[in-house]
């Protein structure tokens, strides 16, 4: 497909549209980026960051949140 | 080495500078339903609740998630660096939590042993030592040897977490001289974690004098959560205030309660 590139997020790849940020992600997934902390090739990307943050092919996303635990 | 503590009145629990209202913290996993969960934690008067760090499925990203339930202005949220096995793991798990924007409180966890789920040491202190540098407040969870409490004490943890026994266990607390041992021997807050079962456990856990204790498989697997969470928030006060009354000795021979003057002939 033209125009789009795969990214794994959380583990499972994905095809996204070429030159997309870390936001346009976040908000295809339907999440708000206030109660998720998100990690881009092992490096956590901070909240204002991520509208600036560009994906390229083969990267790899992290997006955890809080859960319950001990 | 008695468990007397007999200093009367009693403070805040101070970890890291900060006074917390409750000495004792509950987690937030294993609950049946995160309405049973809510109402189990208020029913304990606990202000310090564990959460985990975790991938968002991305199946469900329109459930609620936990913070829908526990309010942050109402909790002190500790995130664990649960089931992280290596001290890169940990740190790793820790700067992500620190990012969510609550406090640079982490209860530190580097397992070594799946069955057990005991620590391994020589990653908690590795990964305690880099946190610390970091800016992190740590709350090391170990195991009951006074020399590894000793390390992670030097290593600028702002509290200790010995085990009462192991996570889930609900054996309670099996080894009182070790933690008797470390809560003598430490300048840092000594907060017991893990295992504990039912009241009785929380309520001898205080009396040997520790500054908190910190329990989830004891409430969210009781029966009844609730109940066992206000059983608990009253155990955790007598075991403390029994604890700073200054308990009698104990002898191996009976000295008798009533006089041994003025008998009948």
């Amino acid at each position: 497909m033209t125009g789009t590139i795969t990214v794994t997020v959380n583990g499972q790849d994905r095809h996204v549209p070429t030159n997309s940020t870390l936001l346009e992600l976040l908000d295809t997934l339907e999440l708000d980026p206030r109660g998720v902390v998100v990690e881009h090739n092992r490096g956590i990307v901070r909240r204002p960051e991520l509208d600036s943050a560009t994906l390229a092919d083969g990267d790899s996303v992290e997006i955890v949140h809080f859960v319950g635990g001990g | 080495m008695s468990t007397r503590g007999g200093t009367g009145a009693d403070g805040p629990l101070v970890v890291g500078g900060r006074a917390f209202t409750s000495r004792l913290m509950v987690g937030t996993g294993k609950y049946a339903d995160n309405p049973t969960m809510v109402r189990a934690i208020e029913a304990s008067g606990a202000e310090v609740v564990t959460v985990a760090v975790r991938r968002v499925d991305l199946d469900r990203t329109k459930d609620e998630g936990i913070l829908y339930h526990l309010d942050p202005k109402q909790f002190f949220l500790l995130a664990n660096t649960a089931g992280c096995y290596t001290a890169d793991d940990a740190i790793r798990y820790a700067r992500l939590a620190r990012e969510a924007g609550f406090n640079e409180y982490i209860k530190l966890e580097v397992i070594g042993d799946e069955e057990t789920l005991l620590p391994d040491v020589v990653g908690l202190v590795d990964a305690a030592t880099t946190l610390v540098r970091e800016g992190f407040k740590v709350m090391a969870y170990t195991n009951e040897d006074l020399i590894t409490a000793l390390r992670l004490e030097d290593a600028g943890c702002a509290a200790v977490m010995p085990l009462a026994s192991p996570i889930g266990s609900g054996l309670g607390m099996v080894n009182p001289y070790t933690i008797r041992t470390i809560k003598r021997r430490l300048q840092v807050p000594v907060i017991v974690d893990a295992g504990v079962g039912t009241a009785s456990d929380a309520c001898i856990t205080m009396e040997q004098g520790v500054d908190g204790i910190l329990m989830n498989t004891a409430l969210a697997a009781a029966d009844d959560p609730v109940a066992m969470a206000t059983a608990m928030r009253m155990a955790v006060d007598a075991g403390r205030l029994a604890y700073l009354a200054g308990r009698m000795p104990r002898r191996e021979i009976a000295i008798p309660s009533s006089p041994t003057t003025g008998m009948l002939g």
